[in-house]
């Protein structure tokens, strides 16, 4: 066998294994209960949810947020490194890609649970009046959702005509690779037409990431509210989700390459380097925290003063530090050294970064919620707080699962390395006479 | 008639009680109401009624007609979405006479049939800081002239009419809550579950057909229920509920073009030279959200703030049967 096919049986799907299996299972099962949750919700209405008036937005919206947020690096990660033209990034573009992929596909529809009238979503398109943010996150989110398919369809061509022959004896999996690989042959003209649209779509999904995240942070910095009025929200929703998209890249490409066993390909290297981005990513978001919290510190007025109060002394303010510290400082602290870039310590901060973004996203929307301009009178005492009910949990678990789900599966069936931009550059790649594959 | 603090004079002509009366049925005329808009509905056969200042007058049978519920008045979605022409709708709610008697949040919760558990229409208990003196605040939708509600509005569904008032359309509300988030006075609702309204609609013989311009009659699950300043009322020439169930006249409400105000006792008040005299304002105005409810100073107040605590209910402002 010649390197260039141990090449690709190395790198081409497999069927799952054991732990494989039952971790699609497990995956599969919550997202089941999140479904019955969810159908519970629309029979009995959202009064399943432990929001009420003071706290319309709950764990639903800050939820979508972080899904907005890992789409983010992801995809704009992916085209930066492929603008850059750096040759490390091949084995890790179509993960960001994936990730990116399944993260936006979410966002659309975690915005759809916390409607009171999902039936009503066609409304949006018959109705939609272009001075409302939710107008312009359903413009930028469809985009995204489609600049992101491309990005991660249009370089998998060669892949899939690679895959279709290489599938042969199993004919429907070849048939299938073969139907989206959309007759390609590798021809001179098929080259030009596919890196000119990879061209594109790299160019295009900058400034729509950018604007996504910026729309998604509009949402916010649209109303009067207390901690969601600052003209800083913008960037820093982009840094954030700088942060948290780096962080669950490299999450994922530590589990996937202890599963395919794909240390040739992802090599410490990748890790060190994805360690000292997640560093620039975060010292960029301390930041624009230091701007959002620090600053208003100096000059609040006294409604600004309590809601500070209670992110830093108050409430809220374990989880606060716990977000602030774990996800901002340790990593800075941890991965400016060498050691802490290597893949277990690395991985076990990503994941540390990746769950302290999910929450700093629902300090962002709750405790704004609970400082509104009017005091809170004549409601029932248990509106004065909010924490997710069963529902909610069950919901948000459920669309986080269905995330990984859908990650899951296309691991599960496309090549996660691409197959033939590895063989070009280790110079085995092999084709007939008419430079085909 | 006293004719200082920009009191209107009124003689007890019919004609003239008619054109300035659009307003006045509310407290002196209480089982029937004026309908000015079918003056052409001769009988011929005359009946004594109350006008605002307590003077009576003969009218035609055929120019009233009997208290029914707003159905009979509802109009098409279009012409609720545009609102009466020539009309912009203000109310004054002044402070100083406010002693939380809440007969205008009971009125309101029965006429819009509230049934959740947040009232459209709250009297908060207010403070500014320690140094100064508390007082009753009553707080309704601010009908604003820069609605932050409508601009956030996906769907068009919360809209501002030509009239000033800001209505919602629940058969459009996609149930966002964006509104609510964009409102800063808290003062809209989101019906979390079914509103169960059919007791609350069957005390008052009152068979539901949505209208925006009815807000409540009925509920919608999952879309958003707030004060509607009640143009179901204003269209049969009535005040809304609150304005004149009020036993202390705290609110008044009128057209601003006519630069006149009225409240619950019918009494009429020129709109500039109130809020000139009594140092009127609006809520939060700083935020440039331009409210249609002027707010008067609780100067000079005619009950002591304490005899309003006896009605006060930190977590109620729907009060339950039984």
């Amino acid at each position: 066998m010649s390197k260039y096919d141990e090449l690709i049986v190395e790198l081409a799907p497999r069927k799952f294994q054991r732990y494989g299996k039952i971790w699609t299972t497990g995956l599969i099962i919550v997202v089941i209960l999140g479904i019955i949750a969810y159908i519970d919700q629309i029979i009995k209405g959202q009064e399943v949810t432990n929001m009420r008036d003071y706290v319309l937005w709950g764990v639903y919206i800050s939820n979508f947020v972080f899904f907005v947020a890992i789409s983010f690096v992801g995809s704009l990660g992916a085209a930066i490194l492929r603008l850059t033209k750096k040759a490390w990034r091949t084995p890790l573009v179509r993960i960001a890609e994936i990730i990116a992929f399944a993260a936006i596909i979410m966002a659309g529809l975690t915005i759809i649970l916390d409607m009171g009238r999902p039936d009503r979503l066609l409304n949006l398109f018959i109705h939609g009046r272009l001075q409302s943010p939710i107008t312009w996150d359903v413009i930028i989110i469809t985009t995204y959702i489609a600049i992101s398919l491309l990005i991660l369809y249009i370089p998998l061509l060669p892949d899939l005509a690679i895959l279709s022959k290489y599938f042969k004896g199993k004919t429907w999996l070849s048939k299938w690779y073969g139907f989206f690989s959309l007759k390609w042959t590798g021809s001179k003209k098929q080259w030009e037409i596919q890196s000119k649209s990879i061209q594109i779509v790299a160019v295009l999904i900058i400034p729509v990431a950018l604007i996504l995240q910026t729309v998604d942070a509009w949402l916010f910095s649209t109303t009067y509210r207390i901690g969601w009025d600052s003209t800083n929200f913008g960037p820093y929703f982009i840094a954030g989700a700088f942060v948290v998209g780096t962080g669950g890249l490299i999450s994922v490409m530590y589990v996937l390459r202890k599963a395919y066993h794909l240390e040739n390909h992802i090599t410490n290297m990748h890790f060190d380097k994805m360690g000292r981005l997640l560093v620039f990513a975060c010292l960029v978001y301390l930041y624009f925290n230091i701007n959002e919290y620090l600053l208003p510190a100096f000059t609040a007025p006294k409604a600004e003063t309590e809601h500070l109060d209670e992110l830093f002394t108050g409430l809220y303010a374990p989880l606060f530090w716990f977000v602030t510290i774990g996800g901002l400082i340790l990593p800075i602290l941890i991965l400016i050294f060498p050691k802490g870039r290597k893949p277990l310590p690395l991985f076990i901060i990503a994941l540390l970064v990746v769950v302290t973004s999910w929450w700093k996203r629902y300090l962002i929307v709750v405790p704004s919620l609970l400082h509104p301009f009017m005091p809170m009178q004549g409601v029932p005492e248990s509106w004065h707080s909010y924490f997710p009910s069963l529902h909610e949990w069950a919901i948000v678990s459920g669309t986080l699962a269905m995330a990984l789900l859908i990650i899951t599966i296309l691991v599960r069936y496309l090549p996660i390395i691409p197959i033939y931009r590895t063989a070009k550059e280790q110079g085995i790649l092999e084709t007939d006479k008419e430079g085909q594959l | 008639m006293k004719n200082k603090k920009g009191l209107i004079k009124q003689d007890s002509g019919r004609r003239k009680f008619l054109k300035m009366g659009i307003f006045a049925s509310g407290a002196a005329v209480t089982a029937v109401g004026l309908n000015v808009f079918a003056d052409d509905k001769t009988t011929g056969e005359k009946v004594k009624v109350m006008t605002t200042d307590g003077k009576t007058v003969e009218v035609d049978s055929g120019s009233l007609e009997k208290e029914s519920c707003c159905n009979s008045h509802a109009v098409s979605n279009k012409e609720a979405r545009e609102g009466m022409p020539g009309k912009k709708f203000v109310m004054v709610v002044d402070l100083s006479r406010c002693r939380n008697a809440l007969k205008c949040q009971d009125s309101c919760n029965k006429n819009h049939f509230i049934t959740g558990h947040n009232a459209w229409l709250k009297v908060y208990n207010m403070r500014e800081s320690a140094d100064t003196a508390p007082y009753w605040m009553p707080m309704m939708c601010q009908h604003c002239d820069e609605p932050a509600c409508v601009t956030v509005c996906p769907v068009d569904a919360t809209f501002k009419r030509r009239d000033g008032i800001v209505l919602i359309d629940n058969e459009r509300c996609i149930g966002c809550r964006f509104c609510m988030a964009a409102c800063p006075y808290s003062t809209r609702i989101f019906n979390w579950s079914e509103p169960d309204q059919k007791a609350a609609m069957e005390a008052v013989d009152h068979s539901p057909k949505y209208s925006p311009e009815h807000a409540g009659s009925p509920s919608i699950k999952g879309t958003v229920d707030k004060c509607d300043f009640c143009p179901h009322m204003t269209r049969q020439g009535k005040l809304p509920h609150c304005v004149s169930a009020c036993p202390n006249d705290v609110f008044l409400y009128g057209d601003a073009y006519e630069d006149t105000v009225t409240n619950g006792s019918g009494q009429s008040y020129r709109l500039s030279k109130l809020l000139e005299d009594k140092a009127g304002y609006r809520y939060l105005d700083r935020l440039g959200t331009h409210p249609s409810v002027y707010y008067l100073p609780p100067a000079e107040r005619s009950d002591d703030f304490v005899d309003g605590l006896e009605n006060y209910t930190e977590f109620e402002s729907v009060r339950k049967p039984e």
